[in-house]
């Protein structure tokens, strides 16, 4: 939507211009172009298992490859794509050497189609699987620039790498780089597989799908890169604190920021009168957790006085749990300074989520908290819209108090005539 | 009594001609002509996998994903005060190996300060019982109030996530494919839900920085990704617009003439025959 400024909006511009240089500036970035180009790799898993026979007759490897060139194809233009392969050079018996065996196939950065179908079409199955040292890399891979990043790994067989759990290294990813998303798609994964690429794809907010043919592939895939293209707001990191006092100062925007089950973390607003300030955050469930949780956004003054909470809780399986609040400052009394300075709101964030027995608690769960300072609402001074009325009663009490009144009148002009008429 | 009728007929007149300019006018303020804007394409809008990213549904316009199980499929739709929307999901349910999935599916709404809204009725938590091919999920809304106080999570004119995923998932059942639609419909209420007071902005997340970053930005000719961009099909209503005010200029104007009636039931049937002309 282009819209033409008027010269009064040049005064709004130079405005905004104004105050963004005065306070921390909207948290909001996302464009397209330049920095922000969306960055997707695909990791592809090149380990022995994948000449197995078994997606619509033809090998697991065969049916990567054709969905690779139809995703190369049709991957938009500013998406910035690599591809990376795990187990694809030693075929020897060390675990070692075999774990160390990712290598990147085709740099991420401007799509030459015909070079990337070059170097997938050179693939044959190999080796090991190492997932965990692949996603460090890939991570690697995408380091850098503004815009959404991606990772879709394609796997068929579970991590030969132990002790190093993909999951953690996923986790880990995910709190180290706030941008990035992990996407899994297991090709006819047994359970072992399929729990491990699920836990993968849920420690980043990504998504697992298990593929059985050969459409399902390309078309996933396709999706994929089409929602890194997507533009979307990233959220800026921020670091609570576990006081008030000490609490990081917030303007409007959206904000990530790490929690550990059982800890508390606080944010400050500056909200003056006559100002409204909504809040609401999201805390993610991104590793194992008990069956019961709760979330808890609490505003209090500096003194510790709650204002006004949102709180939620749940059960069962999730993706987040998230909750809200909104708090309208009256408007100043008087002209006072004092009266019109901005007061400071505390923005306490806990949750109740117990990770599952077994489950590492670091780093925290993933909080994804909003913050927007708008003007005021209209406060009512009445239930219903501006005090008036509605409904058959109304006009029956009406149309009764005015016959009622006609009638007094009535007498009363006539009794009024008569007492004349008599003197 | 000729002088009397004229009377009651200029009020009657004039009154009509009060309520014709105030609807007049009420239509002009409700409807801004901004076009809706949203996804801008036709067709339904694709899911998204979490708030930030869902899916905007057009006013009363559907939403589909082709997804896998377990995916958390998000989409967002405007509503606006006086309306009471229904959100009404179909999951195509997925083929396993050993049959038909098993698992529950669970829709739920979510205001823009991403608080869980309670429905008046529908089933929002159901599992395909055998034989069935589809499961069908309603969640029909509260009626969304033009204001409320802070403390409440009363629905108000802004933003609402819908949020449509497999709960109690076997382990079996994991990343199948699997098609969903959504349609939201929104029944308006009219001015039986009209309350006083207003939000200065919708309850829209993201609005305060997409503001202030909206006058620097079409100025160097940039777009923005925004949380949300959407509105319902006649813009934001303005909020001073309800049917009460013809209710109650009705129920003065009947006032009015009940007691031009009451008066006149005192003064009799015109003029008492048997006086003399000029009396």
């Amino acid at each position: 939507m282009i819209t033409k400024i008027r010269p009064a909006a040049w005064l709004w511009v130079l405005l905004a211009a104004l105050t963004m240089g005065l306070q921390p500036g909207p948290a909001l970035a996302g464009e397209p172009g330049g920095d922000a180009a969306p960055k997707v790799e695909l990791v592809l898993d090149v380990s022995g298992s994948m000449r197995a026979r078994d997606i619509d007759g033809g090998s697991r490897m065969a049916a990567a490859k054709q969905a690779f060139n139809e995703v190369l194809d049709a991957t938009p233009e500013e998406v910035e794509l690599g591809i990376r392969t795990l187990g694809a050079q030693y075929r020897g018996n060390d675990r070692q050497e075999g774990c160390k065996d990712t290598q990147q196939l085709y740099p991420v950065g401007p799509l030459d189609r015909t070079e990337a179908k070059t170097a997938v079409a050179t693939l044959a199955p190999t080796g090991w699987t190492p997932i965990g040292p692949a996603l460090l890399k890939a991570a690697d891979d995408l380091q850098g620039g503004e815009g959404s990043r991606r990772i879709v790994l394609i796997s068929d067989g579970e991590d030969t790498c132990a002790p190093l759990d993909p999951c953690v290294v996923a986790r880990e990813i995910a709190a180290k780089d706030i941008h990035i998303t992990i996407d899994t798609l297991g090709l006819v994964p047994d359970a072992k597989t399929q729990a491990q690429l699920s836990c993968i794809a849920s420690a980043t907010g990504g998504t697992y799908t298990a593929v059985r043919h050969k459409k399902d592939l390309s078309r996933r895939v396709n999706q994929l890169v089409d929602r890194a293209a997507e533009p979307e707001v990233t959220p800026v990191a921020v670091e609570g604190a576990a006081e008030c006092a000490k609490a990081p100062e917030l303007a409007s925007g959206l904000y990530t920021d790490r929690e550990e089950a059982g800890t508390h973390r606080w944010y400050r607003v500056a909200l003056k009168p006559g100002q409204e300030l909504r809040a609401s955050v999201s805390v993610a469930a991104d590793r194992a957790v008990a069956r019961d949780y709760g979330v808890l956004l609490r505003a209090t003054t500096l003194y510790g006085r709650e204002i006004v909470r949102g709180q939620e809780a749940g059960d069962g399986r999730t993706d987040v749990i998230s909750t809200g609040l909104r708090y309208p400052r009256p408007e100043a009394g008087s002209d006072d300074e004092a009266d019109n300075a901005a007061e400071t709101v505390c923005l306490r964030v806990s949750n109740s989520f117990a990770p599952a027995p077994g489950v590492k608690t670091a780093p925290g769960f993933p909080v994804e908290l909003t913050v927007d300072v708008v003007d005021g609402p209209d406060e009512a001074s009445d239930v219903a819209a501006f005090g008036l009325g509605r409904g058959w009663w109304l006009l029956a009490v009406l149309v009764l108090a005015g016959f009622l009144g006609g009638l007094l009148w009535g007498w009363i002009s006539r009794w009024r005539v008569t007492v004349w008429r008599t003197n | 009594m000729g002088v009397k009728l004229m009377g009651v007929r200029t009020i009657a007149a004039g009154t009509a001609a009060v309520l014709l300019l105030m609807t007049g006018a009420g239509a002009a303020g409700a409807a801004s002509p901004s076009p809706s804007a949203g996804t801008g394409g036709s067709g339904p809008a694709e899911a998204g996998t979490s708030f930030r990213t869902a899916g905007e549904i057009e006013a009363a316009g559907r939403g589909s994903a082709d997804a896998s199980t377990g995916d958390y499929l998000y989409w967002s739709f405007a509503a606006d005060a006086g309306q009471q929307p229904t959100v009404r999901a179909t999951v195509r349910v997925p083929e396993t190996a050993a049959g038909r999935s098993s698992s529950a599916w669970q829709l739920d709404v979510y205001d823009g300060l991403r608080r869980r809204q309670a429905c008046r009725y529908g089933v929002t938590t159901r599992a395909a019982t055998a034989g069935e091919r589809e499961v069908e999920l309603v969640c029909a809304l509260r009626t969304v109030r033009a204001w409320t106080e802070p403390w409440a999570v009363d629905p108000l004119p802004g933003t609402y996530y819908v949020r449509l995923t497999a709960v109690g998932l076997a382990k079996a059942d994991q990343g199948l494919p699997v098609h969903a639609e959504v349609a939201v419909a929104a029944e308006d209420v009219g001015g039986a839900a009209a309350v006083d007071g207003s939000l200065a902005e919708p309850l829209v997340p993201g609005i305060a920085a997409a503001k202030s970053g909206d006058e620097a930005d079409s100025k160097a000719g940039r777009t923005v990704a925004k949380l949300f961009s959407g509105e319902p099909e006649d813009g934001w209503s303005s909020g001073w617009w309800t049917d009460r005010w013809l209710w109650t200029a009705a129920g003065g104007l009947l006032a009015a003439l009940a007691g031009v009636w009451g008066y006149r039931l005192t003064r009799g049937t015109g003029r008492p025959s048997h006086l003399p002309p000029g009396t």
